[in-house]
């Protein structure tokens, strides 16, 4: 498929490949036993200037747009989901103060974010998953500070991002209008990690606890205003899940590659199993679901590129889509290669865990349908 | 500090491929790469000037295309790019090569330090550094696989030898080839490709060195390649079994037969 893509992004495809492959490739597995962070790829791709993309040229970057950023988390994620993430939640983190920081906070974060500095994003709770509204941290002016209590759970880059969006209640009263979004560093007095979670897929990531105990704030660090917590919260997914869909883009396209390389080679009843007719179709639909999530997934990003005002649907229809595209296609690869898939000496098993993720979070694709009817209802009634 | 980098174009892939019609080694369809070596000879001359500051001066000569082997430097930290390129260097043996890129680099204005591969993929003489040095009338050292330190216009390096290195200090302005051991070459940034895709490459052609025409390309080359081929690999050998004596007996018995005794 042609995507007209401009000679700029074919660059920034061509270099994240790269990277996937003299960097990730021969890692992968490993970062996966031990459940490692990687560090030093995210310092490669600091270097090579792949953080810079999503920041605009005032603060150091390049001034890219979703488009540039899903060519990048496809590329890491055809090799590993999870090293994918570290750097698509870096963005996840990222965005709240793009879209709602003011010129302090954004001359203050973002040059160290486009340098290589990594970013996350904290609205989870232990009681506020899908029900984002119900979060308990709460954040009490007190002078020229907040104070900040309260714990986030399963925050992805917890541990190893510089700074954090964290929203928390200001004002519990005023419901799901009494939330507010602050920007937290690494290192503040009273914000310490909690449990470290053991997973199935994308282990290479971290996920942890964030601890807020007593933890002071300066109010210079509230984004936007008070009372804006879920809205910088909906506006952040809206603008990062095109983001998860390249990554099942990637993790889709990395197993499709595997499953077809491996039927070429395996022989059974005297032929490559390539030559079974139910081989052949399962690869063929897979191929079609691949290039289907992808397609779904670019014209997202090129619709917010080109200055649409909502998104929302557009965002959440091609999160879910390829979501599910991954994990049927990754399941598939599975198949196709026999108990040589099941094996952990082959990348598919994971590639198969790490699918499941991106049906999961920022948002259940349940919520993701609920998200696009809601849109549909609200299209009817215009 | 002022380095100049030679940097030469080969074809991506070690299996060369001959036409037998004109003996010409076949480059079509064949990727073009920048030659290994020269990649860690880039990446030394970024390193020294990021640490001592100066200009990286990367040279080929080449046909036009090799234009794209010099923005690959210019994409990993080089400053300046040149491309000395004419039809009357064809046919370029390494006296005539050597003698090219001497006459360019003193053109340049010349260099604290010469950086080479230590060899390529494709010619694979490993002569053209040395032979550099020796018409610039440079001291050289080949093989270098670290350096040690180079200040106070001394290069402390290490030089890579069969069971070992030695160390050698060299006044500057001097030329070095370098080996794979002495670093891990970056991977390009974003800003660096689209810096060195804007780039402009100055081109030199035989006229602006300013020489003796004779001495570039075919006619400056007392060396002709004649023919290129692959060898064939011929599996021929004997084990010779039995008793000592009979060994030596047979041993014998067969030089006499192809004539070596
Ligand atoms: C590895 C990992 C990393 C994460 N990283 C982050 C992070 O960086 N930052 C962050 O803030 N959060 C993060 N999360 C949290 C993630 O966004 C939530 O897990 C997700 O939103 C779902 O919430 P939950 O797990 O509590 O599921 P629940 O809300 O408990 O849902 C359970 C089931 O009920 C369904 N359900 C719930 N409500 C509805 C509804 N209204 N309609 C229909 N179905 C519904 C769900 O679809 C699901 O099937 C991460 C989670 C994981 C697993
Ligand atoms: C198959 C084949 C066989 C050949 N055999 C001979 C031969 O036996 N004798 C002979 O004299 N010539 C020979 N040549 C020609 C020779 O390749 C050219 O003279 C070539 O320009 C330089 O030699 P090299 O490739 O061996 O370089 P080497 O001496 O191996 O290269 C060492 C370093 O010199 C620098 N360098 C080399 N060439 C250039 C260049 N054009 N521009 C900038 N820097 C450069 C690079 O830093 C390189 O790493 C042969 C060529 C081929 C293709």
């Amino acid at each position: 498929m042609d995507y007209q893509l401009t000679e700029e992004q074919q660059m920034i495809r061509d270099l994240a490949r790269t990277i996937a492959e003299e960097k990730v490739l021969p890692v992968r597995a490993e970062l996966d036993e031990k459940e490692e962070f990687p560090t030093e790829i995210m310092k490669v791709m600091g270097d090579s200037d792949l953080f810079r993309v999503f920041v605009p040229e005032e603060y150091e970057g390049m001034g890219g747009g979703v488009l540039d950023e899903c060519l990048i988390i496809e590329e890491i994620s055809r090799v590993c989901g999870g090293v994918a993430l570290s750097y698509a939640a870096t963005l996840l983190g990222t965005i709240p103060i793009l879209l709602f920081g003011n010129e302090e906070q954004k001359q203050d974060v973002l040059p160290k974010i486009a340098a290589g500095g990594l970013a996350a994003f904290a609205l989870t709770e232990a009681s506020a998953g899908s029900d984002a509204s119900n979060i308990q941290t709460t954040a009490v002016k007190d002078g020229d500070d907040y104070i900040i209590n309260g714990t986030k759970q399963w925050i992805t880059n917890g541990g190893n991002a510089s700074y954090y969006t964290v929203i928390a209640m200001t004002d519990k009263d005023k419901g799901s209008r009494g939330a507010s979004a602050f920007i937290v560093e690494a290192g503040t007095p009273g914000f310490t990690y909690g449990k470290k979670e053991k997973k199935m897929g994308i282990r290479s990531s971290s996920t942890t606890e964030l601890i807020f105990d007593n933890c002071r704030v300066p109010v210079k660090n509230l984004l936007s205003k008070e009372g804006m917590g879920f809205i910088v919260a909906l506006k952040t997914l809206d603008l990062s899940r095109p983001g998860v869909a390249a990554q099942a883009v990637g993790i889709a396209q990395g197993a499709f590659e595997e499953a077809l390389k491996f039927a070429k080679e395996r022989q059974q009843g005297g032929q490559p199993v390539i030559q079974y007719q139910a081989v052949q179709h399962m690869l063929a639909d897979m191929a079609m679901q691949v290039e289907a999530a992808r397609a779904l997934t670019y014209a997202a990003a090129r619709t917010i590129d080109a200055g649409a005002k909502s998104y929302s649907k557009e965002a959440s229809m091609a999160k879910c889509f390829a979501s599910d595209v991954a994990m049927r296609v990754a399941t598939d690869a599975v198949q196709v290669m026999g108990g040589h898939g099941y094996m952990r000496e082959y990348p598919v098993e994971k590639m198969m865990r790490d699918a499941k993720i991106t049906q999961i979070y920022e948002g259940t694709n349940q919520i993701q349908r609920n998200v696009i009817a809601a849109n549909l209802i609200k299209e009817t009634l215009r | 500090m002022n380095i100049v980098v030679l940097i030469k174009q080969v074809p991506g892939s070690t299996e060369i491929k001959v036409d037998p019609k004109t003996n010409t080694l076949v480059r079509d369809g064949v990727e073009a790469i920048v030659n290994p070596f020269d990649t860690y000879a880039v990446e030394e001359a970024v390193r020294l000037k990021e640490a001592q500051g100066g200009t990286v001066t990367v040279l080929t000569m080449g046909p036009p295309q090799a234009a794209e082997a010099l923005k690959q430097a210019l994409s990993v930290g080089a400053d300046r790019a040149i491309l000395v390129s004419d039809r009357a260097f064809a046919g370029a043996d390494t006296l005539a090569t050597s003698f090219t890129l001497a006459a360019a680099i003193r053109k340049t204005g010349g260099a604290d330090i010469v950086i080479a591969g230590k060899q390529t993929l494709d010619g694979d003489t490993g002569q053209v550094g040395p032979e550099v040095a020796m018409h610039l009338k440079l001291p050289f050292a080949t093989y270098v696989k670290k350096i040690e330190s180079a200040d106070g216009g001394k290069l402390r390096v290490e030089r890579l030898v069969e069971d070992g290195y030695e160390v050698l200090e060299l006044p500057t302005p001097c030329v070095i080839t370098v080996v794979k051991e002495i670093n891990e070459p970056r991977l390009p940034s974003l800003r660096g490709i689209m810096a060195a895709k804007k780039a402009e490459i100055v081109t030199w052609s035989a006229a602006d060195l300013g020489e003796d025409a004779k001495r570039f390309g075919l006619s400056g080359s007392p060396t002709q390649v004649v023919e290129t081929y692959v060898p064939e690999r011929v599996k021929t050998g004997e084990m010779i079994t039995g008793t000592v004596e009979q060994q030596v007996d047979r041993l014998v018995e067969k030089l006499k037969e192809t004539g070596v005794l």
